[in-house]
């Protein structure tokens, strides 16, 4: 099965959700929504359920125009961000609707529902209702029932958010195997870049209902094309530093000093705008051509193993994603170090001009990225 | 001690409450003329011929069938009806819905009397008069919103993503109903079809009006009781315990979503 929107606008009221969305999901692909909340996520998955009705464009399956097609008619399975299961059935009566659905035989539904529960580890659940599970578990059910379907096209909505974070990174590793032996176009959303680099495939960052770059989910990663991308696919986002070039060096923020780095030779002296993940930084110095920066403590958080450190320095502010425990004392001067061959460059125009990862990898949008020109 | 000091204002609360039910109690197991002769708190010389004659003679227990049919009809008819409004109030948006929804409530406001001309004519006409049919299709003008409302809030209650989950798995809109959605919103069926039949059981005026003998509800053959002996108030007393009994029943068996069900399910 292959799926193909084009120019789909969804509207409700006023309020525009999706913007000319175009895109094409080939046969077995494993595709990424990747978009903070309300970049109109669920708004396109439902659109590709066929839950909704586009307010205007075409959406094609297999070449032919289902726009307006009823959910029924469509050949989908979808897991939702909350656990929905039917309350009233045990878990094997929910996992062998869909095939009930469709009248296929009683013996061959117990097989295919053992084999779906044997492979979500769910088998010694089957005859409970789904009010007895807990939240993991109810997931995985909704998950076999989707599975069990074995639909064309395989929509997930979030479908770890409301896990615990342990659940969540064992069901996300088995999910790549699941998908991975599966011919089904998969599609998953999320607001979670590590989430998206762990599931591969194809990567569509979202923002305010529109889709902003489309590539192999590395690739974007390696080049987020715009000064919007990189936020959203860097978690805590993207560090922002205004500053210019003026012949060999880098100046930001009259403050901080260093030579061009190798792979923004050719830059013409401008301003840009320069982007760095907050784990390029370091508390230690790891090379000689490290650019030291002494700013002030604003706050640190303790997020798991991992410390964000917010900093500022005259006007302009930055975080830092230090592993380990480290409290640090608000207002307290630290001084961290960044390698320039980390930095990403953007140009006025927010526009990605020069990326840390030079070697050139075939994008979507190449003329943007590796243009020599700039 | 503040437990107890509340325990004895229940307790004088819930007597206060019981007394006149007691008082009939009371009345219904002694004779008339005991009645009328003696002031007693308690039965002296406890008769059952009162509820005897109740369960023997066909003019007294047929009131007590007629509003049971009619009120099992209205409750069924109520309950059909109101199942799939709620159901688009719940789930669809459309023109006028809110409108509609408001509209629905203000028919329970009006009084019977307002509708019971219009009734009477109308009944007549379709030759529905003293049949159980037209006290329970009457009496729908109240309990149909009703059922409404609480439905739909129960409903509400729902989350859409089950339905639409039941679509994307090929349920048809019926079996979808039929199957998931009715037993995950049977509390609130119950509790609806509990106030529908209180509602119907103790209505007089329309029922009253619409039947004649042979759909006659026990509320009007209490209410013609006066004979050339003057009030049989024993008789009397025992017809009103056993109006009690049915809506005691139906109180038992819903006592734990009742609370649920005056909050119209928004709880």
């Amino acid at each position: 099965m292959s799926l193909i929107f084009d120019e789909v606008t969804k509207k409700v009221e006023r309020d525009i959700h999706l913007s000319e969305v175009s895109l094409e999901l080939k046969p077995g692909s494993h595709n990424i929504l990747l978009g903070p909340t309300l970049s109109g996520k669920t708004s396109l998955m439902r659109l590709m359920a066929g839950l909704d009705r586009p307010t205007s464009g075409c959406v094609h399956a297999d070449g032919q125009d289902v726009t307006g097609h009823s959910v029924r008619k469509r050949n989908v399975a979808m897991v939702y961000q909350e656990f929905i299961n039917y309350p009233s059935f045990t878990v094997y009566e929910n996992i062998a609707s869909p095939l009930r659905r469709a009248r296929v035989d009683k013996v061959e539904i117990d097989r295919r529902v053992r084999g779906t529960a044997e492979m979500l580890h769910i088998t010694e659940l089957l005859h409970r209702k789904p009010a007895e599970l807990s939240g993991g578990q109810q997931q995985r059910t909704a998950l076999a029932r989707a599975l069990i379907k074995e639909a064309g096209l395989l929509l997930l909505d979030e479908p770890l958010v409301n896990l615990d974070y342990k659940l969540r990174e064992e069901l996300r590793t088995e999910l790549r195997e699941i998908f991975n032996r599966r011919q089904t176009i998969v599609v998953y959303a999320t607001t979670e870049p590590s989430e998206a680099l762990l599931l591969g495939g194809t990567v569509f960052i979202l923002d305010e209902g529109r889709v902003l770059q489309t590539g192999p989910t590395a690739d974007v990663y390696r080049k987020p094309a715009s000064i919007r991308v990189g936020q959203i696919f860097s978690d805590p986002p993207m560090n922002l530093l205004a500053g210019i070039i003026e012949g060999k060096e880098v100046r930001i923020a009259d403050e901080i000093c260093f030579p061009l780095p190798p792979h923004m030779a050719g830059l013409a002296p401008d301003q840009y705008c320069f982007g760095v993940r907050a784990h390029r930084f370091s508390l230690t110095r790891s090379s000689p051509q490290d650019v030291e920066i002494e700013g002030r403590v604003e706050l640190a958080e303790i997020s798991g193993s991992e410390t964000f450190i917010h900093m500022s320095l005259n006007g302009i502010a930055w975080v830092v994603l230090e592993e380990g425990v480290h409290p640090f004392r608000i207002g307290e001067v630290l001084r961290v170090f960044v390698d320039p061959g980390g930095l990403f460059a953007y140009d006025g125009s927010g526009k990605l001009v020069r990326s840390p990862f030079a070697s050139p990898i075939p994008q979507s949008e190449p003329e943007e990225v590796n243009d020599g020109g700039y | 001690m503040r437990i107890n000091k509340r325990s004895i204002g229940l307790a004088i609360y819930l007597g206060l409450l019981m007394l006149p039910i007691y008082w009939m109690l009371n009345m219904s197991l002694r004779t008339n003329a005991d009645i009328l002769g003696v002031f007693s708190l308690y039965p002296k010389d406890p008769t059952f011929a009162n509820y005897v004659k109740i369960f023997k003679d066909s003019a007294w227990y047929s009131g007590y069938i007629n509003s049971i049919i009619y009120v099992s009809m209205n409750t069924v008819i109520s309950l059909l009806a109101a199942l799939p409004a709620a159901y688009a109030f719940s789930r669809y948006r459309f023109m006028g819905d809110t409108h509609m929804f408001f509209w629905l409530l203000t028919n329970r406001m009006a009084p019977a009397a307002v509708f019971l001309l219009p009734f009477f004519q109308l009944y007549s006409t379709f030759g529905l008069i003293d049949t159980h049919i037209a006290v329970a299709l009457a009496h729908c003008l109240f309990n149909v919103p009703l059922a409404v409302w609480i439905l739909e809030g129960f409903m509400s209650g729902v989350s859409r993503e089950i339905d639409e989950t039941a679509y994307i798995d090929g349920y048809s809109l019926p079996r979808f109903f039929l199957t998931v959605f009715v037993p995950l919103i049977r509390t609130g069926i119950g509790v609806t079809a509990f106030f529908c039949f209180m509602f119907s059981w103790v209505e007089l005026l329309l029922a009253r009006t619409l039947t004649v003998t042979n759909a006659k509800p026990i509320a009007a053959t209490m209410t013609r009781t006066v004979s050339a002996t003057g009030l049989d108030w024993g008789l009397l007393a025992a017809a009103g315990v056993l109006t009690i009994v049915p809506g005691a029943l139906v109180i038992w068996f819903v006592r734990d979503y009742i609370a649920k069900g005056f909050a119209l399910g928004r709880v």
